[in-house]
């Protein structure tokens, strides 16, 4: 056991809901989550369809491991083609939900076709409904799940859904559960909201059992203690991921003003000192960290924005508490922008999980917005009177929410940085690979990193490679492919079990199957999950080359390859991509084009996927 | 020694490990739905508050009973139901002010934490120890502390006279 062995598939064109027992053959090659959803969504759907249209497949599925004692496991990912980057989306997310969708009976849930009027879809076990979401349609993410849960069965349910963003089709909305965790990235919730599906809805009481209970328990046992005791877990209980802004501050890694700079004077007022410190009326913006299902780690934020502040001054339905600053979102919305206002910051955060968009791709556009607004090409009657400068906290929380709502200028934001610029103009400010923006590192500085973002099969992302202790040590790109490949073939492992990448400083993946090991049937090792890793990674590009997409690609924005960084350790360097991309294709035993080689694909058992 | 469970909210992460140590240990399988400590979530989750049967010692389940399926384990000081006896009435679920007593569709019974037999696995999952299994003596106390430092607080400069 482990898996739950059973899918659940819901035809929203038909209103067909079905049960079948999983792939169990599928599920010995490629795991789980991220891989299996990646099998699947190759059945389910043609690659080189409309990622809007009702071809689409929209897939939420569990791991092994998710829903077990194993500490992190109430992981899950969305996996369907993402209408930001015209790839394959594989977009991850903590809370609840997945835990939940898995003790209800399943691995995965396979949503396919449109609906015609919107509907959500509610799962109790065996239990499955189309229901009308009328009543919902237009409503926030934390309207509807309140809504949901009220109308059901309160308390015990789990919900991910949309809001207007979703809805309206913004290229990087995202699905939101438990109201403040996010399948955050390439639009996943765009693609629920062209399905007219606002919500899904679960309750699971069968449990889940494993292979072998005396062992698993003694191993997690074991397993659980070294995570407990790993610095790298403590850190991530006291600070957060905001610790990273000081580090990529002092490094000159912390892209700044639409990725101009590499270092931002205000870092001071949006660290994690800040976030701690008391103002003078004794508030204090963080409040707790919290964990999500099974996690023994808790690097959660739950933070609150001074009732003062201009965002909320007169909004009392937003002086409670909520999800606070992560790194990325303190990135996306600080020096990103320009701007320092940690109540600013916290506010559009509250937004972004209101109406379920993707904060990195939100503040990265907004970057490049006002990179064209200081240029003279957009003006204030183009962005309805607001000052789009660098720095204007007002403009952040202004446009945050136009954008949630599709409101004036945000009806432009909606459209991520690459579509905004190339309509404007200028697609060299569009901070994009694949159409999706980069995340807080800059590849100039970390040049592993930046071939991560060129070679990363959802666009630019920092959570499918890790190779910041290489960038850090070694500022050129020398060994960098071999550690991006790794790396890659590793997350795309761990992706797949069920759990969160935050245990891969204390877990290797040794440690993983072990775990797996004594939970499922079969024997599991390090060497079988690093070669399911690498039939995932090579799934996913033969879906992205099927989709249309190809070695021209595989590179990053002018300004990481022509304008050297202008301070910090890497002052003065670009991104070394011509160097590491054709060493990165050789390790990869694919052709100088991209392209898998038959001898690979025979060895990984793809040979039915050759493009 | 008489011990019983001691539960600190403030120190609870909301992680659900101890929901699914207790639904392992009682059905085999990791099922929240059937642990009897459950976490409750106030504020978007700001305030996260585990909570289960405080064992009462005039017990409203045990008197409820109209069958006498629920007795006292005296070794440890829990109230158990016994399968063999519970008619699945439900009596004991209206008794108990505190909710803590459930029905379980399943089974057909009732069911209730039953401190582990003396070894709750609920504190051993607990990572921050806001569950704590100790001495029933105890309980308090560490309240008290707190407020007595508070106390000495008001009067700085330890004692003048």
């Amino acid at each position: 056991m482990s898996w739950q062995r059973r899918i659940l598939r819901v035809n929203l064109s038909t209103g067909e809901c079905a049960a079948e027992p999983l792939n169990m053959e599928w599920a010995n090659q490629y795991v789980g989550e991220r891989g299996l959803a990646t099998r699947y969504l190759f059945e389910a759907m043609d690659p080189a369809a409309d990622a809007l249209s009702p071809e689409n497949a929209l897939i939420f599925a569990t791991g092994p491991l998710s829903g077990t004692l194993v500490s992190t496991s109430g992981r899950y990912c969305v996996v369907t083609k993402g209408p930001l980057t015209g790839a394959v989306a594989c977009s991850n997310s903590g809370g609840k939900f997945g835990a939940e969708l898995k003790f209800a009976g399943y691995d995965l849930l396979i949503v396919t076709g449109k609906s015609e009027r919107p509907v959500y879809l509610l799962i109790e076990d065996d239990d499955v409904s189309i229901r009308c979401a009328a009543h919902l349609w237009g409503r926030t993410v934390w309207d509807t799940e309140e809504t949901v849960k009220a109308e059901n069965h309160g308390e015990d349910m789990k919900v991910a859904s949309i809001g207007v963003a979703g809805e309206r089709g913004v290229y990087y909305a995202c699905i939101v559960n438990d109201l403040h965790r996010a399948a955050g990235r390439s639009g996943v919730g765009a693609v629920m909201g062209s399905k007219n599906l606002k919500a899904v809805a679960v309750r699971g009481t069968r449990g889940v059992r494993v292979n072998d209970a005396p062992r698993f328990m003694r191993v997690v046992d074991e397993k659980n203690r070294k995570l407990w005791s790993h610095p790298s877990r403590r850190g991530l209980a006291r600070t957060g991921t905001l610790a990273m802004i000081d580090n990529m501050q002092n490094f000159g890694g912390l892209p700044t003003r639409n990725f101009r700079e590499v270092q931002y004077e205000g870092v001071g007022r949006i660290n994690h000192e800040a976030v701690t410190a008391k103002n003078r009326d004794g508030h204090r913006n963080l409040l707790a960290n919290k964990a999500c299902f099974g996690c023994t780690i808790a690097c959660g934020r739950i933070a609150h924005v001074d009732k003062d502040h201009f965002t909320v001054v007169s909004r009392k339905e937003y002086w409670h508490a909520s999800g606070g600053l992560e790194y990325e979102t303190a990135f996306a919305f600080g020096p990103a922008v320009g701007v320092d206002d940690v109540d600013a910051l916290t506010f559009a955060g509250f937004m972004m999980n209101e109406h379920g968009m993707d904060p990195i791709s939100f503040g990265v556009t907004l970057a490049a917005a006002m990179e064209l607004y200081e240029m003279g090409v957009l003006t204030a009657e183009q962005t309805d009177g607001v000052e789009l400068k660098f720095g204007n906290a007002r403009a952040l929380a202004i446009m945050a929410e136009k954008t949630g709502k599709y409101e004036g200028f945000g009806r432009e934001l909606a459209l991520g940085s690459k579509r905004l610029c190339e309509k404007y103009g200028h697609p060299e400010l569009a901070m994009v690979v694949k159409g999706q923006e980069f995340a807080g590192y800059d590849s100039r500085a970390l040049q592993g990193m930046g071939l991560g973002y060129a070679t990363s099969n959802r666009g630019a992302c920092h959570l499918k490679h890790d190779t910041f202790a290489e960038d850090m040590e070694d500022l050129s790109g020398n060994g960098k492919a071999e550690a991006c490949k790794a790396s890659q073939d590793g997350t795309a492992a761990l992706d797949s079990v069920g759990i969160c990448l935050f245990t891969s400083s204390a877990w290797d993946l040794g440690d993983l199957a072990d775990q797996l090991d004594a939970a499922c049937e079969g024997q599991w090792s390090a060497e079988r999950l690093r070669e399911c890793g690498e039939r995932i990674w090579n799934l996913e590009r033969l879906f992205n080359l099927k989709a249309g997409l190809g070695a021209a690609d595989d590179t990053l924005p002018p300004r990481m390859l022509n304008e050297p960084a202008p301070s910090g350790a890497a002052k003065g360097k670009v991104n070394e991509l011509d160097v590491m991309l054709p060493e990165y294709y050789g390790l990869r035993g694919w052709s100088t084009d991209g392209v898998p080689r038959p001898e690979l694909l025979r060895r990984l058992d793809l040979q039915g996927f050759a493009v | 020694m008489f011990r019983s469970l001691h539960i600190d909210p403030q120190k609870c992460t909301g992680c659900l490990q101890c929901e699914m140590a207790c639904s392992f240990e009682h059905t085999g399988a990791f099922n929240p739905a059937r642990s009897r400590i459950r976490v409750f979530e106030f504020e978007h989750g700001l305030r996260t508050v585990p909570y289960t049967c405080t064992q009462c010692d005039e017990a409203w389940c045990l008197h409820a009973c109209p069958v006498g399926a629920i007795d006292l384990d005296a070794s440890v000081g829990a109230k158990r139901v016994s399968a063999a006896l519970c008619v699945g009435c439900k009596a004991c679920v209206g008794a108990c002010p505190f909710g803590t007593i459930q029905f379980n569709p399943v089974t057909g019974k009732v069911d209730k934490c039953d401190l582990c037999g003396g070894d709750p696995k609920c504190a051993e999952a607990c990572p921050t120890e806001a569950i704590v299994y100790g001495d029933a003596d105890w309980s308090g106390l560490e309240k008290m502390r707190r407020f007595a430092a508070l106390t000495s607080l008001a009067s700085p400069g330890g004692n003048s006279r």
